[in-house]
């Protein structure tokens, strides 16, 4: 198995109703949607497989019943899975006694949840240091290592407090620390900052990408909120009645939407803040002309200067060679794409 | 023409065609009534007790069979080593290691070691600190006024009787918290013993007091162990239930989190589950203290002494005025620590920083009254035991206040009870004594099977055939009649309060905040007022029921018309509703459903003070569980009980039924 793949899923299936396990062996693990509705199943998940690799920050997207918490939650086997396989680091998940589960748990994993899950009787020191707590380490070494997450997301000095007397987004300064007291591999985020302001979001994403920069975990984050998974996703997988429409980079999925669902999605997104020369360049225009633009430039930037003038600019790469090529059409292609007539 | 056929279509012809015709009957059918010696089958199920019931062998002989089991729990040797009732009596004598403690600490002291009961002071200081540690001053207040009455109101004893009814909860209660904690965790944990717990809980607390009285008299004998024991089976229900409401209720975030952290089994349950469910646990622990204080009287009946025995006697006694002052100290009593309960259910951890002082500052103002009080004990005795004294009484003239309050109304009380007889009390009576078994079991069967469930149907049917078998159905009509007739004037009292009520927030508040002290009242309380207005009457008993049980009747009023949403009443204010069209045409329909669960949870209560009523002499079912009691008869004790528990469980399936589909049909969630 690949080292560079660190949970690996495979056609999973998560269906509500009577003995549901049966169902999907008569129907050749495939049921059609209109089977499932026939019969009263209730889908979450569909024939889901993705693969997470090691360091990056997957986002799996979609909007409330599409299956991104109950996927979440098979990887972690917070959920038993109708059918298929999970793979934590090469491990058969779903064949792992309760006892190997804890301690996979108890090392590799951390969580964050929506609605945060503090634990509403225990101070803030004491929530960070519930998960050392359970592995039986002692009080003094589970504090101390306690404060130290606590100092990492900003919270020195609230370690007393007790939830309820702190704001949401300190509540869930509270939660990332406890997920994180354990030094695990992966980190489940489950719409962590859906229930707050969108002021204090911003923020916290902010707050997000620091702690990754410097910690370089093996992310799965959850959202319905595209803005920001844009802002925070390695590769983005979009999901839609419990069925994985798509995964890919952010510009790949504005560039080239697999689906119109994800066309849906994407549209009102500032392309010009998101794509860059590359992603727009005439890939078969190769020569060097006089005026030449990084390939890494965002449309933003170069977007003035490309259109006033009627001139080609080449796009070179990072060794200075030319990849490719931009001019007004290309540009204006790009950023209003979602007018399909022009675009042929 | 066509107006009959609707009706006959008509889904209320279905409903009460076959009763009506089955009660017409009578007037062509010869020997219906009760006064006839032999009446037909179809009116009153044969073998049925009609006027005394000394041995009655009812259509199947539950009782018998009953009594044939108990006999053989008594004598059957397992494994020829013991029967089950040394296994009681030996869980008995457990009890009473405890208990000999408790009642050494509050009132007996230490004989052998040469050192009496923990002195009053003690009481007094540690009361009030843990009021102010639990809420604050008033708290506090409230418990310093309530054992200063215990103190100063002490010419009779008050004080040495308190302590030993609190002698006897401060054992029952942890018992009964703990034993409803252990089960209510197992039901959740175990699917399938949850199955079988809840019906059992369901008959358990529908199930009179004084029908298991008699059990626990068989198995365990009389006196404060076995008053404790019943006490325990009488308190446990609540807490099992508000156990599995609380750890299911967590919500599922928490649990998740809990998961993830990697807790084992027990980890999960102790340090994630029961912590999250504090609150409702707490709640449940409240309702047992309250159930055990409600039991101080009932368990009086098999020899438990403190307040409740000398109340009783009081009472049967008609010695008013000292029942009054007992009364009030179970009442106080009752409302101290419901409060502090409640105050420890609502407590949330607190912030302190600094050093041991500041972090845990009640404890050390424990200490160091602790240590004051002991010193003021050697040095005076007067803090040692209060002396008699300084004692007050003032049943005395309680006694006189009544007699002349009494005598002054003497006229038209009597006037007002003789018309509640003629006029309304023996008329209803009749009509329920007229009903036909027949009749009454196709009647609840229609309903249930009109509310849509085959299953509901056969269940109630079920419930009143065996009322109707067990040989007690007259008795049965009249528990019925009295709880109905109940029903109706707290419905006519409780509905206009609770409308009244609900119209102001100010009002809200202090309709409910009384409801809340009414409800701590242990429910023999009730009797004094009745017996002192009507003296000893279907009527008495009624006003005792009605009291009780209109409590519920304005609570669940109040309920349902303040919580239809705001925007509803908005709506219809901007379509130019009146006043009297917002309460008619839209807020009563929208509360119509709560208002019925309140009409459920009078009639339990009602239904439960009937039985308590059973004391001050009237003819049902009650009158017969007391002569059980006499008897030490178990097995028609418990059949009686069942039939009285059949009677509520009937009315509560079908009624709650009713109101869960009004309300989705209002489109509201149920729980």
């Amino acid at each position: 198995m690949n080292k560079q793949i660190k949970i690996s899923c495979s056609n999973i299936w998560k269906l509500y109703g009577e003995n549901p396990e049966k169902f999907l062996k008569e129907n050749n693990n495939n049921p059609s949607t209109e089977q499932l509705k026939l019969n009263k199943y209730i889908p979450a998940v569909r024939d889901a497989s993705i693969d997470v690799k090691t360091g990056e920050i997957l986002v799996i997207m979609g909007l409330s019943g599409s299956g991104k918490s109950t996927l979440l939650r098979c990887m972690s086997k917070l959920i038993q899975p109708t059918d298929g396989q999970v793979f934590f680091e090469g491990k058969d998940l779903l064949k792992t006694s309760d006892e190997e589960l804890i301690e996979i748990r108890r090392h590799k994993m951390g969580m964050v949840f929506q609605h945060f899950a503090l634990l509403p009787h225990r101070t803030v020191l004491q929530n960070v240091a519930f998960p050392l707590e359970v592995q039986g380490i002692d009080v003094e070494k589970r504090e101390n290592r306690a404060k130290e997450v606590i100092k990492l997301v900003g919270l020195e000095g609230r370690e007393k407090y007790y939830p309820r007397e702190l704001s949401g987004g300190q509540q869930q300064r509270v939660g990332l620390a406890r997920s994180l007291a354990v030094e695990p591999d992966v980190w489940f985020l489950d719409e962590p900052f859906s229930a707050l302001d969108p002021l204090i979001r911003k923020e916290m994403q902010n707050e997000f990408l620091r702690l990754q920069s410097m910690l370089k975990k093996t992310i799965v984050f959850i959202t319905h909120d595209f803005d920001e998974a844009i802002r925070l996703a390695d590769r983005i997988a979009i999901m839609y009645e419990g069925l994985i429409v798509q995964v890919g980079t952010p510009e790949e999925l504005i560039t080239k939407p697999a689906t119109d669902y994800v066309a849906e999605f994407t549209k009102d997104i500032p392309r010009s803040k998101l794509l860059n020369a590359e992603n727009i360049m005439n890939e078969k225009e190769k020569k060097l002309h006089e005026n030449t633009v990084n390939y890494n430039d965002k449309i933003e930037k170069i977007a003035s200067k490309v259109l006033k003038s009627e001139s080609i600019f080449s796009v070179i790469n990072a060794n200075k060679e030319v990849i490719g090529s931009v001019s007004k059409k290309e540009l204006i292609k790009a950023l209003f794409a979602e007018d399909k007539n022009e675009q042929d | 023409m066509n107006k009959i056929k609707n009706i006959i279509k008509g889904k209320f012809f279905f409903i009460f065609g076959p009763f009506v015709f089955l009660w017409l009957l009578r007037y062509i059918i010869p020997n219906y009534t009760i006064s006839s010696k032999t009446p037909h089958w179809a009116y009153i199920p044969p073998q049925s007790c009609l006027g005394g019931c000394g041995s009655i062998d009812g259509l199947i002989p539950f009782v018998d069979w009953t009594n044939a089991l108990i006999q053989f729990l008594r004598k059957y040797e397992i494994f020829g080593l013991f029967t089950f009732r040394d296994f009681t009596r030996g869980i008995a004598n457990y009890v009473d290691k405890f208990l000999d403690l408790t009642e050494a600490i509050l009132h007996k002291g230490f004989p052998s070691y040469d050192v009496g009961p923990l002195p009053w002071i003690f009481i007094l200081t540690l009361t009030i600190i843990l009021g102010f540690y639990l809420r604050g001053w008033r708290l506090a207040l409230l418990g310093g006024a309530c054992f200063s009455y215990l103190i100063l109101f002490s010419k009779r004893g008050i004080w040495e009787l308190s302590m030993k009814s609190l002698a006897a909860i401060s054992v029952s209660a942890p018992l009964a918290a703990l034993i409803g904690l252990c089960l209510g965790i197992l039901a959740v944990k175990r699917k399938r013993f949850a199955n079988f717990l809840w019906p059992m809980l369901n008959i358990l607390q529908s199930l009179p007091h004084f029908s298991y009285l008699i059990l626990v008299v068989i198995f365990v004998g009389i006196g404060t162990k076995a008053g404790v024991i019943a006490t325990v089976i009488f308190a446990f229900p609540p807490m099992a239930r508000l156990t599995i409401l609380g750890l299911q209720n967590i919500s599922q975030e928490i649990k998740e989190a809990g998961v993830m952290a990697g807790c084992t089994k027990w980890q999960m349950l102790f340090k994630v589950e029961i912590p999250a469910a504090r609150s409702p646990i707490m709640l449940g622990v409240n309702q047992v203290i309250m159930q055990c204080l409600a039991m101080i009287v009932i368990a009086a009946f098999i020899g438990q002494p403190g307040l409740g025995h000398d109340l009783l006697i009081r009472l049967q006694g008609l010695r008013l005025g000292e029942a009054f002052e007992i009364g009030v100290a179970v009442v106080l009593i009752a409302i101290t620590l419901d409060r502090y309960s409640q105050a420890l259910a609502l407590k949330e951890p607190e912030r302190r920083e600094g050093n041991i002082f500041n972090r845990h500052p009640y404890l050390f103002i424990s200490i160091f009254s602790i240590i004051i009080c002991t010193v003021l004990v050697f040095i005076f005795p007067f803090f040692n035991e209060y002396p008699k004294e300084y004692t007050i009484s003032a049943s005395v003239y309680l006694d006189n206040g009544i007699k002349s309050f009494t005598r002054s109304l003497f006229v038209p009380l009597g006037i007002f009870r003789d018309w509640m007889l003629i006029y309304f009390l023996m008329p209803l009576k009749s009509i329920f004594q007229s009903m036909p078994w027949t009749g009454v079991i196709l009647l609840v069967g229609a309903i249930g099977w009109r509310l849509g469930k085959i299953k509901l149907a056969l269940t109630v049917m079920l419930f009143v055939f065996f009322i109707a078998s067990s040989g007690y159905w007259v008795r049965a009509m009249i528990t019925v009649y009295m709880v109905f007739a109940s029903l109706m004037i707290c419905a006519l009292i409780g509905i206009p309060l609770g409308i009244w009520a609900s119209k102001k927030e100010s009002r809200t508040k202090i309709v409910l905040n009384i409801c809340d002290i009414f409800q701590t009242f242990p429910s023999f309380i009730y009797l004094l007022p009745a017996i002192m207005l009507f003296q000893i009457s279907d009527v008495s008993a009624i006003f005792a029921i009605v009291i009780y049980s209109s409590i519920p009747m304005i609570r669940y009023t109040v309920f349902g018309l303040r919580n239809v949403p705001q925007q509803i009443i908005e709506a219809s204010i901007t379509s130019g509703c009146t006043e009297r069209q917002l309460l008619w045409k839209v807020k009563m329909p929208l509360a119509f459903p709560e208002i019925i669960l309140g009409a459920n949870q009078t009639l339990m209560f009602a239904l439960f003070m009937v039985m308590i009523a059973g004391f001050i002499g009237t003819v049902d079912l009650s009158q017969e569980i007391f002569r059980a009691l006499s008897f030490s008869d178990g097995g028609k004790g418990l059949i009686i009980g069942l039939c009285v528990a059949f009677i509520g469980l009937t009315a509560d399936r079908l009624l709650v039924e009713w109101s869960k589909q009004m309300k989705s049909k209002l489109g509201f969630k149920t729980h």
